[in-house]
């Protein structure tokens, strides 16, 4: 009988434990393209940040934070997140409504929180994780598709730290937080033609997400995004430079280190968001896509692990866990590239920044948990 | 067991659920490739397809050409003194992005706190913010700092971010006030400067010669702009530089002048309002230019107040207006040598010829009376039996009336277009006035009426229409000076660029006169200061005032302008007149009469009598140019 039951949670395939992944719960064809991208980021960080070794030293202390915190989090069972997805999503709600009333605040936007024994950190990039989790355990036992109800308040589960999000205000991150739990939903089957009258209901909303939540700068960006050159020196600043800094890198590049952007300082941000630009400035279209494939092999790697999950609430973890991530990387590269106006949203692994990194390598870890322990019970 | 009743009472149906799911994600992984397609062609376009309009914006970005000034030429006088230089100055300037937290005006009233910035300079400064600039570059806010200036606020340094101290240079004239009419003046360039200059040649200049030899040889002291191509960060700050091409130093400039007679001429005026150009006759090298009242040029340079130009420029005195070259005066007397050598030359009298002066000239057939109103009524008998060389030192008016009307206006004003009169004859003096020499046609042309004889009767005596500035009349003692074999009057001894080397070419000598008749002229023109202790009413005009202790020989000739139409019956009382309706006094010399080294004119503008005001100024200028060098020959 729990053959048979391991038989079907494996989608009809018998398998045996690997017993490579027994003790670390890693999973290899995750790690590899995972470790690369970081290896890359940590170069190109080195790079936008002009040499300064400090900077550097402090980012792979982060990462390697971000990586122990993999690993733990690879070595909980999933039955653990399922537990304590209500309780993480409660601290999540907690210390998000604690930022905007004691959040520090690091250039006009007031995202961080400076907790005693704690060092400083972003409670929004920590939802990134936290909503997907809670949104699976609202649906994984249900029976599926969701019903109507409980379609509403899965989304609500999203919208309410979106909306704490865009109070800072930080779009980015709150586009990323409800995309997770939007995902969750549409993994978890979803009729498409709610999907269709869902969207068809959202769009005549815009206007007035642009009128009564969007602020002046918000709407200045967007502006400035159609017609950067009505504000060179100020607004359109930002993506005048970062396709310069893209388009004069060619297909090779300038060489790593001989980015003029960058190094000149014309590039805003170049050790944040605008990362991907000294990429592709220095590393050049070669450089750019190499990037992409490893972030694409994450991408298949991870959804392939949710495929293969033994159970709703892993798969419905794994496929948003890592759909966000790759819209993560999407929406940074299209506000870089200058396809969509500003987001404050950093390249994934890559833009200096702790708390998104961490954030992100628990996720995975969460992802390799769910592969490495599917059939144990 | 993963099969449970949920509420609602319907099994889970994991397959189904699983299969639901393999759909989903992989359509959201399709979706997802999608997009990231998108992305790689667009990143396509803009680092492959567009490489290289993106390539060129970085380049404009961080190459940054800029202009570099060339120091511009020097201008000496003819012994090496230095009329005009450049030194460096210490100008403040400002960059509002580096000011940081404290902000443009909390920065400058800090700075005010330290030195004085006057509301003038915070305005101009606003000003330049306001307009179109390149982010974390300098704004001026004040152009010349004192040492103990430039010292505070490079000593405070460390509390004032964003200010800088920067060295420009500025044009100096060490002179000031005594060379401002000859050596001219700089100014800040204007836009309209711009539309009219070579905006290139001029990218990095600040100043542009606006008066004198300044503005003459503004393309040869200007040199060429030199360019430096440098990598510029985003805060304009240069990082490194690519290229250079160095500019190119204006070309230095020698001047005829003589600084020490310059002086000596400006103080020799004193307070009066007047001029005095001094030439070397042989050649033609300008030797002193004075206007007075003069200005300090250097006010221009480093810029003045409102009520400072405003004090100048309309002042009823007219600083600003160089006397010596744009001045337009009747010439009096001291145009009757110039009558007296036609008449001759064209054998309308000889020097033998005797007329009756009785102190009163009548056309035949004229009621009117032209009188001889230079002098007293004591004397208003006239002159009595004068030639043509009492006529020069008794400056007989009747006699010139007569001598005029017989030799007739159109063979006058030629021979005395001769002398350069009626025309621009320097080359290379700024803005130079052409002067008035009237004949029928000019009457015609200008006024629309026939000349008429009393015309002639005025011009006889360098009145009436004839107008001449001082360097005409002085250019005309120069030519006496040659005996006619005179030379263009200039400014320019040498210069160190082609652009600066002057026309070789001679005006034709004087046609008409004889050695003879030169020298006879001369001679008369010597009596005039030298001829005295004779009976009264037979001295030279100028003896009594200027004749004695002379150690060399001079020769001159004085004449008082009328500047307001006197009626025939009337009498002149010199009392009675407003000061700025005074005749003005005229004095043209020059010494040593056998072999001429200066040829001078003197104007006094209402300063009465020509002997008795101008005179006396000419023969100190004469003295000290000539006492020194007679005595190191000796």
């Amino acid at each position: 009988m729990r053959d048979y039951i391991r038989y079907l949670n494996d989608g009809g395939r018998v398998r045996r434990d690997d017993p490579h992944n027994n003790n670390f719960h890693l999973d290899p064809m995750l790690l590899v393209p995972l470790i690369c991208i970081m290896g890359i980021g940590l170069t190109v960080l080195y790079s936008a940040v002009h040499q300064d070794l400090s900077i550097l030293e402090n980012q792979s202390i982060k990462l390697l934070v971000g990586f122990v915190a993999m690993i733990l989090a690879a070595r909980l069972h999933p039955r653990v997140y399922l537990r304590f997805a209500p309780v993480l999503y409660a601290i999540g709600l907690i210390s998000l409504i604690a930022v905007v009333f004691f959040g520090t605040t690091v250039k006009g936007s007031q995202r961080w929180l400076d907790l005693p024994l704690l060092p400083r950190f972003q409670p929004s990039e920590l939802m990134k994780v936290t909503v997907p989790l809670t949104v699976a355990w609202f649906l994984h036992d249900r029976l599926l598709p969701p019903r109507a109800i409980e379609i509403v308040v899965a989304l609500l589960v999203a919208l309410v730290p979106g909306m704490l999000i865009q109070l800072q205000p930080d779009l980015g991150t709150a586009i990323l937080v409800v995309g997770a739990g939007v995902l969750v939903v549409l993994l978890s089957g979803i009729r498409w033609r709610l999907v269709l009258l869902s969207t068809i209901t959202v769009v005549p909303l815009l206007p007035a997400y642009w009128f009564f939540l969007m602020n002046e700068y918000q709407k200045k960006r967007v502006f400035t995004f159609f017609d950067p050159e009505s504000d060179p020196l100020g607004a359109g600043w930002s993506i005048i430079q970062s396709t310069t800094a893209l388009g004069s890198g060619g297909l090779l590049g300038k060489g790593l280190f001989e980015g003029t952007q960058s190094r000149l300082d014309f590039l805003p941000e170049s050790h944040t968001d605008f990362i991907m630009a000294v990429v592709g400035e220095e590393l050049g279209f070669m450089g750019v896509i190499t990037l992409i494939i490893l972030y694409v092999l994450v991408l298949a790697r991870g959804m392939h692990i949710a495929v293969q999950a033994g159970d709703t609430f892993g798969r419905l973890v794994a496929g948003s866990l890592t759909l966000t991530f790759f819209i993560h990387v999407v929406l940074n590269v299209a506000v870089v590239s200058g396809l969509v106006p500003v987001t404050g949203a950093p390249l994934p692994l890559v833009s200096f920044g702790g708390t998104s990194a961490i954030a992100l390598l628990i996720g995975f870890g969460i992802v390799m948990s769910i592969h490495t322990h599917r059939g144990w019970r | 067991m993963n099969m449970k009743v949920v509420p609602g009472s319907q099994l889970k149906n994991t397959r189904a659920e699983a299969r639901t799911f393999l759909v989903r994600a992989w359509t959201l992984f399709g979706g997802a490739l999608g997009i990231a397609a998108i992305l790689v062609v667009r990143l396509f376009q803009l680092q492959v397809l567009e490489h290289e309009l993106y390539e060129t914006r970085s380049e404009d970005n961080r190459i940054e050409v800029q202009p570099v000034p060339a120091g511009r030429g020097l201008i000496f006088d003819r012994h090496g003194i230095l009329l005009a230089e450049d030194r460096s100055f210490s100008s403040l300037e400002l960059v509002p992005e580096r000011t940081g937290t404290v902000g443009v005006v909390e920065t400058i009233n800090a700075v005010s706190g330290l030195i004085e910035i006057r509301e003038s300079e915070i305005e101009a400064f606003y000003g330049r913010l306001a307009r179109k600039r390149r982010p974390y570059q300098g704004i001026p806010l004040k152009l010349r700092l004192r040492e103990e200036e430039a010292a505070v606020i490079r000593v405070n340094g460390h509390l004032l971010p964003g200010v800088q101290v920067s060295s420009i240079a500025v044009r100096h004239y060490p002179l000031g006030e005594v060379g401002a009419h000859a050596v001219g003046s700089v100014r800040r360039i204007t836009s309209d400067d711009l539309n009219r200059l070579d905006r290139s040649k001029y990218a990095a200049t600040r100043y542009v010669g606006r008066r004198g030899v300044e503005a003459f040889y503004e393309q040869s002291l200007h040199g060429d702009v030199g360019h430096r191509r440098v990598e510029v960060d985003v805060r304009g700050r240069v990082i490194r530089e690519l290229e250079l091409s160095a500019p190119e130093k204006g070309g230095d400039i020698r001047l005829h002048l003589d600084s020490r007679l310059q002086i000596l001429a400006h103080n020799a005026l004193g307070d009066r309002r007047g001029a005095i150009i001094a030439i070397e006759p042989a050649s033609g090298g300008i030797l002193a230019m004075v206007s007075r009242p003069s200005y300090n040029p250097n006010l221009f340079v480093t810029g003045m107040t409102r009520e400072k130009y405003r004090s100048l420029s309309d002042s009823k005195d007219l600083p600003l207006f160089n006397r010596a070259v744009q001045g337009q005066y009747a010439p009096g007397s001291t145009f009757k040598p110039i009558v007296g050598l036609a008449a001759v030359s064209k054998g309308v009298t000889s020097w033998d010829e005797t007329i009756v002066d009785q102190g009163w000239f009548k056309l035949p057939d004229q009621r009117r009376i032209f009188r001889d109103w230079s002098w007293t009524p004591e004397d208003a008998g006239g002159q009595g039996i004068v030639d043509l060389r009492r006529a020069i030192y008794r400056s007989s008016n009747v006699y010139f009336y007569d001598l005029a009307t017989r030799l007739k206006v159109d063979a006058l004003s030629t021979f005395a277009g001769q002398f350069g009169l009626g025309s621009d004859a320097a080359l290379d003096v700024y803005e130079a006035a052409d002067g008035i020499l009237p004949n029928r046609e000019w009457k015609y042309g200008t006024q629309g009426k026939d000349w008429y004889t009393g015309d002639t009767v005025n011009m006889g005596i360098g009145q009436g229409y004839l107008l001449v500035t001082p360097l005409q009349l002085a250019t005309v003692a120069a030519v006496f000076a040659t005996r006619g074999q005179w030379k263009h009057p200039r400014m320019l001894l040498s210069g160190d660029t082609s652009t600066a080397v002057l026309t070789q070419s001679l005006p034709p000598p004087i046609a008409g006169p004889s050695h003879n008749d030169w020298e006879l002229m001369i001679d008369a023109m010597e009596e005039v200061v030298h001829r005295g202790n004779k009976v009264m009413g037979d001295n030279g005009t100028a003896w009594a005032y200027i004749g004695r202790d002379v150690n060399y020989r001079m020769a001159g000739k004085s004449g008082t302008a009328q500047v307001v139409g006197i009626s025939q019956d009337e009498q002149y009382d010199e009392s009675e007149l407003d000061e700025y309706e005074r005749k003005h006094a005229w004095f043209i010399a020059f010494a040593p009469s056998d072999k001429p080294v200066i040829a001078i004119a003197v104007l006094v503008e209402n300063g009465g009598g020509g002997s008795s005001v101008a005179a006396p100024i000419a023969r100190e200028i004469l003295d000290s140019y000539l006492l020194p060098q007679i005595a190191s020959n000796h």
